[in-house]
């Protein structure tokens, strides 16, 4: 780890320091030390992880997040488990990133390297230093004279090494499947987004206006965007499987601080198009993706200094000052640089009409930037509070379903229109003879839901907003397909698929709004129309909530291999009067560290789920116990549009066939207006 | 006689006994009238926590003791500030709307709007703008003409 600090200081000092030069051979000296930080780090890697597949409990990281009963999965995925190998894996992921960045074919942007060098290398330098001088997870265990362990680097005086006979074991809310790949997927999200910024920084250092810095870096975004947004996803089913809250997204500051750079990413991905296709948004394109690295490493900071408590936060650490001085650090040098871009930002081209594609992706941002605020807001305000009043407050779920429900119903409506519109302009009465169609076969959908007894105005608006955006997307793919059968003949399938391998982005685009439709009809569901209920009953006995009956069989306790006490209820689950499932909600307590954990019986179908967890029971021979059950209404769709969505990504990211011909073609050519439809 | 008022003080006391118990039973809250307004409520140790899905012994207590409060006659309100009175205004779901606390709920809103207004105003000449609509009406008919070009210049290519 000292070695990888070194390289990377090394490569960020000496390319910054050639960066206005020509001395191309120091710029690929520090390329190469770029590039050798990556097998340092992950020889390190691998170094944690066979110390904590076996069981060296002298070191005091694999002491704390490892044990004898855990089995050798959850002993090597312990890396991510705790404060400082999860921020040993932060660096290693980083380093991969920028190792294969550096690996990439520079001929064209040679004059941005040494900048991206310096920026990703100074990102980098400062998680290895934490690790090497504040959480390092190499400390050992020592005992002094007087019987006091403690954890140091190097043997304190007249210290001994100290092994324990056992580990405490990872945190037990850890010890699930979708714990083992939700951390990894997140990080990456994160580290991501370090690539784009690296470049944007660079073009601000040396004065580019063209959009070189985003043609190079769309895929990079889009796959830091994909990795974040499945790691948002693997969060919620987490969430929704283990935390035994009958929810998937209770807002808590943690989950926010990483759903706040999928904002501006999201808003980013989305405004990048219009400097594309229009030259314009320069500077808010530069903005966005300031601000997204800001708040990666905001959010960083959030969860690993301990100044927020959440299921998802570390314990306090004094790496927090350090986080904020690197905040505030990278935030001034970037905003310093922008400004003396700004006047270089200028756009080529001015809004024209509200009603043109540009004009609805400026709405769409300035939508993002609404509900990032409060987000934003809601995470922050008890901080402030106790520092002005000294008084703590919370800031629960019905702040932010107030203050960003109506943004997203905003959000779901700009979806349906914008991509019926075109660049520049388009008229009311175009749009209108485009748009009659899907908005006239959405309203099935609500009037569907209002003779089945739906009478909530709000839930009926939602419904109608989610059935216009997917008649609308629907109705893209068949115009388009239609028109392509028209031009190239074939059957109507050939002519989709040829569509879209055609044009991955904007066919991609189209699948991953399809995801989100889908998504917001399950949050729909499970907002607007989740029942709850909780009852006490004894053997035989049954509770019922609407078309479902539930009775409580039995009642079972037994110890498993990895040290759990499992009491376990069996209950079986009635609709409108068949039988259709027999389920086994239970709390597990882990002996090791104890903490209970309670883990919902789940009966799931398309319509919903009936999930019902073990609140309390009485000791077996008294035979009663606390069920409390959730009908959760269609949410298997949030699940199923999640998988659309990440496939959607895919599709975008994919890389075209044959892109150099087209390029050279294109090039070869007259000089493109300055609208490309 | 003695008899007759006997029997009808036992009665009585039976009738009393039973009428008794069936409303001290009714009046006692089921789990879901406890849990409605448990969710609105935070315990300060598990922060971030609903009250109504806290698995602590402590957040059983408390849910215990809004079930007595209900059975007593308080309404949602009164148990709401009896505990924000005795633990601070942490344990309510956001902060009430008075004092500083109401920059939390003034500060998103104001912003908001004056976010779009900023951006309205920056554009809001582009109504006045027809020859703008005009010359880009122009530049997308030139712009089909290039589509037009380089079909046939990639047609070559092929």
């Amino acid at each position: 780890m000292m070695l990888a600090l070194l390289c990377a200081i090394y490569a960020a000092t000496v390319s910054l320091s050639v960066a206005r030069s020509d001395r191309l051979k120091w710029v690929d000296s520090a390329r190469n030390a770029a590039i050798a930080v990556w097998p340092l780090l992950t020889f390190a890697c691998f170094c944690m992880t066979y110390l904590l597949i076996n069981e060296r409990f002298e070191i005091e990281y694999v002491a704390r997040v490892s044990s004898h009963a855990m089995p050798w999965y959850l002993k090597a995925t312990a890396l991510w488990g705790g404060q400082a190998g999860s921020l040993l894996f932060w660096a290693w992921l980083m380093s991969t990133y920028t190792a294969l960045v550096m690996l990439r074919n520079w001929h064209n942007e040679r004059d941005m390297q040494p900048f991206v060098i310096a920026s990703t290398m100074t990102t980098l330098a400062f998680f290895i230093g934490l690790n090497v001088f504040v959480e390092n997870p190499f400390t050992k265990l020592w005992i002094d004279q007087s019987g006091h362990i403690q954890a140091s680097f190097l043997a304190p005086p007249g210290a001994k090494p100290f092994v324990p006979n056992d580990g405490q074991g990872l945190n037990p809310l850890l010890r699930h499947p979708g714990m083992i790949i939700h951390p990894p997927m997140l990080y990456l999200g994160f580290v991501g987004f370090v690539v784009p910024y690296s470049f944007a920084i660079a073009a601000l250092a040396i004065g580019r206006t063209d959009n070189l810095w985003i043609r190079v870096t769309r895929r990079w975004t889009l796959i830091a965007w994909l990795f974040l947004s499945l790691g948002l996803l693997l969060g919620s089913r987490w969430a929704y499987d283990v935390l035994g809250w009958g929810g998937y997204w209770g807002w808590d500051p943690v989950e926010i601080a990483a759903f706040m750079p999928w904002l501006t990413g999201t808003a980013f991905l989305h405004s990048v198009m219009i400097q594309e296709k229009l030259g314009m948004f320069k500077r808010w394109n530069m903005i966005l993706i300031i601000l997204t690295y800001a708040l990666v490493i905001f959010g960083t900071f959030l969860t690993r200094s301990g100044v927020l408590s959440s299921v998802h936060a570390f314990a306090l650490s004094a790496i927090g000052p350090l986080f904020f001085v690197f905040i505030g650090i990278t935030f001034t040098i970037s905003l310093t640089l922008l400004f003396k871009g700004w006047n270089r930002l200028d756009s080529e081209n001015i809004l024209t009409s509200w009603l043109s594609r540009e004009g609805l992706f400026l709405l769409n941002n300035l939508l993002f930037m609404g509900i990032l605020l409060a987000c934003f807001w809601g995470v922050i305000y008890p901080i402030i509070s106790e520092l002005v009043t000294g008084q703590k407050v919370t800031v629960g779920p019905p702040f932010y379903e107030r203050t960003t429900g109506p943004q997203f119903a905003a959000l779901l409506l700009l979806m349906g229109i914008a991509p019926l519109t075109a660049w520049r302009v388009t008229t009311a009465r175009r749009l209108g003879k485009i748009i009659w169609k899907p908005t006239v076969f959405s309203l099935i959908f609500p009037v569907y839901a209002l003779t089945t007894g739906t009478t909530n105005a709000v839930a009926l608006l939602s419904l109608w907003l989610a059935a216009f955006v997917l008649c609308v997307t629907l109705y893209e793919f068949y115009r388009g397909a239609s028109a392509r059968r028209k031009a190239t003949g074939g059957n109507l399938l050939s002519s989709l698929w040829n569509m879209i391998a055609r044009n991955r982005r904007r066919y991609g685009g189209y699948v991953i709004h399809l995801g989100v439709i889908f998504m917001a009809v399950g949050i729909i569901g499970i907002e607007m129309f989740q029942a709850e209920t909780q009852g006490t009953l004894a053997y035989g006995e049954q509770i019922n909530i609407e078309n479902y009956v539930m009775i409580y069989n039995k009642i079972e306790e037994f110890d498993t291999e990895d040290n759990r006490r499992v009491t376990r209820a069996i209950v079986s689950v009635y609709k409108d009067d068949k039988f259709v499932a027999e389920l086994y909600p239970r709390r597990d307590f882990y002996v090791d560290s104890q903490q209970p954990m309670t883990i919902p019986g789940l009966y799931s179908t398309l319509e919903g789920d009936f999930y019902v967890l073990l609140v309390d029971w009485k000791p077996i021979g008294t035979e009663s116990a606390t069920f409390k059950i959730y009908l959760n209404p269609l949410m298997n769709w949030l699940w199923f549009g999640g998988f659309i969505f990440i496939l959607g990504t895919l599709v975008a990211a994919w890389p075209n066939r044959g892109p150099s011909l087209y390029r050279q073609s294109t090039s070869l050519s007259v000089n493109p207006p300055d609208i490309v439809l | 006689m003695f008899r007759l008022l006997a029997s009808t003080g036992i009665t009585s006391l039976l009738i009393f006994y039973c009428f008794g118990e069936v409303s001290a039973q009714d009046a006692q809250p089921s789990d879901d009238e406890v849990n409605t307004i448990a969710k609105q409520l935070y315990c300060p140790v598990c922060e971030n926590v609903p009250l109504d899905v806290c698995g602590t012994k402590a957040c059983a207590q408390w849910r215990d003791d809004i079930s007595d409060k209900l059975a007593d006659g308080w309404n949602e309100e009164q148990i709401k500030q009896y505990f924000s009175d005795r633990y601070g205004i942490r344990v309510l779901a956001h902060p009430p709307t008075q004092g500083f606390n109401m920059l939390f709920w003034l500060l998103p809103p104001v912003s908001i709007i004056i976010a779009w207004f900023l951006v309205l105003r920056t554009n809001h000449n582009i109504f006045r703008k027809k020859h703008m609509y005009k010359q880009s009406i122009a530049k997308q008919v030139r712009a089909e003409e290039y589509i037009g070009q380089l079909e046939n210049d990639l047609e070559q290519w092929r």
